[in-house]
């Protein structure tokens, strides 16, 4: 199983084979084989990254609503929670909860904004176009764009 | 209606057998019946799927390789190879509530992803656990996540606030999704049932053909939302894995 990207390289597994048939295989098919395997795998590798853009969900416009609805008020939620918590360990009754219900619908709206902006959801997701193995250069740039 | 056939009926707890561990009520409930019928059916399909591991894989067998090559492609399209020691993890979480969705669809039985006792207690666990990776390999370096990068300094003291509350908003996001999806599409079927017997005859079949197209897309749902809480799981470990 090669699904991590593991690739076995072509020659070992052209390789593998004469072992078992003996000399009756000429090695020149085994190449041309090893050659055929490469290019389908070069070929499997580059259609999953075309697939990579659709590899999101499919959303409906309901289910869109409804992600950015439970992204709002969780954020909201948590700030509440936040700010009730501070008030009743500092006993400054209802200020904390002023100030965090606010920053917890601010967080709630950079939630939605992240997601539409296709980040998908909430703190430092991931950009949907940078790979994992993105160049320092790629992320350089990907960085300066986001602090503009 | 009668009593017991309430929309919301389908989600009561019912102990099957009491269990008290030192004043601690730990029955076994409906909802562990199904946990276990859920592990229980994972197991058989796996175990099962895997006893001949034949070169040339059967039908059964395929559909094993199938969702093994579903979620380690999804850790490798989100997480990149680094993600390779958390597979069990994440394919256990996507079988789990997977499997748990579709025993939910069954007649009769009992939805325990319709729980946000039970969602929110799985989101938590990823959570902490998610936390203390990203704690483990980046040490202090990690506080860094709470300070979007490119930002004046100035803003500092309003944006961290925010991007921790961002942080922390993210296992009621995760487990409100799956359980208010399930909650909902389940309860919507019940209250359509409902109108079947009580229109009767006369204009019964017009709910029923709703009931049935329904049923297919909760199916979808029951799919999809174990899609969506696996990748947003996938994408999480991404981010303590990578920081920004």
């Amino acid at each position: 199983m090669d699904a991590f990207g593991r690739r076995c390289a072509a020659p070992e597994d052209a390789d593998m084979t004469p072992d078992q048939d003996g000399p009756s295989g000429p090695p020149e098919d085994l190449s041309a084989f090893g050659q055929k395997l490469a290019n389908a795998r070069k070929q499997e590798e580059s259609r999953r990254l075309w697939r990579k853009d659709t590899n999101r969900p499919p959303q409906s416009a309901l289910g869109l609503a409804f992600r950015v609805a439970v992204e709002l008020v969780s954020a909201v939620a948590v700030g509440l929670a936040i700010g009730w918590g501070i008030d009743a360990w500092l006993d400054t009754k209802p200020w904390a909860m002023v100030v965090f219900i606010v920053l917890g619908g601010a967080a709630g709206v950079m939630n939605v904004y992240r997601m539409a902006a296709g980040m998908s959801g909430g703190i430092g997701y991931t950009r949907e176009n940078q790979t994992p193995e993105a160049t320092s250069a790629d992320t350089a740039r990907e960085e300066g764009k986001d602090g503009g | 209606m009668a009593e017991g056939h309430s929309p919301l009926a389908q989600f009561e707890i019912k102990k099957l057998v009491d269990i008290n561990i030192a004043g601690v009520d730990a029955s076994f409930t409906n909802s562990s019946l199904f946990m276990v019928l859920t592990v229980a059916t994972v197991t058989l399909f796996l175990v099962g799927g895997m006893r001949r591991s034949a070169l040339v894989p059967g039908r059964w067998q395929s559909m094993v390789e199938l969702s093994y090559g579903f979620i380690a492609n999804m850790i490798r399209d989100t997480v990149g190879s680094e993600g390779r020691p958390y597979f069990p993890f994440i394919f256990t979480i996507f079988m789990f509530v997977l499997v748990g969705n579709m025993w939910g669809m069954m007649p009769y039985s009992f939805t325990f992803t319709s729980h946000i006792a039970v969602t929110f207690a799985m989101a938590f666990f990823i959570f902490i656990g998610v936390t203390l990776i990203a704690i483990a390999k980046h040490k202090l370096h990690f506080l860094s996540f709470f300070m979007p990068p490119g930002v004046p300094i100035i803003m500092a003291p309003l944006l961290v606030p925010i991007e921790i509350i961002s942080y922390l908003s993210r296992p009621i996001s995760l487990s409100v999704r799956l359980f208010a999806n399930m909650l909902a599409g389940h309860t919507l079927l019940k209250v359509f049932a409902g109108f079947i017997i009580s229109l009767g005859i006369a204009a019964g079949w017009l709910p029923f053909v709703f009931v049935v197209a329904l049923t297919g897309l909760e199916f979808v749902i029951a799919f999809l939302q174990a899609f969506v809480f696996t990748i947003l799981t996938c994408l999480y470990l991404n981010d303590a894995l990578h920081l920004h």
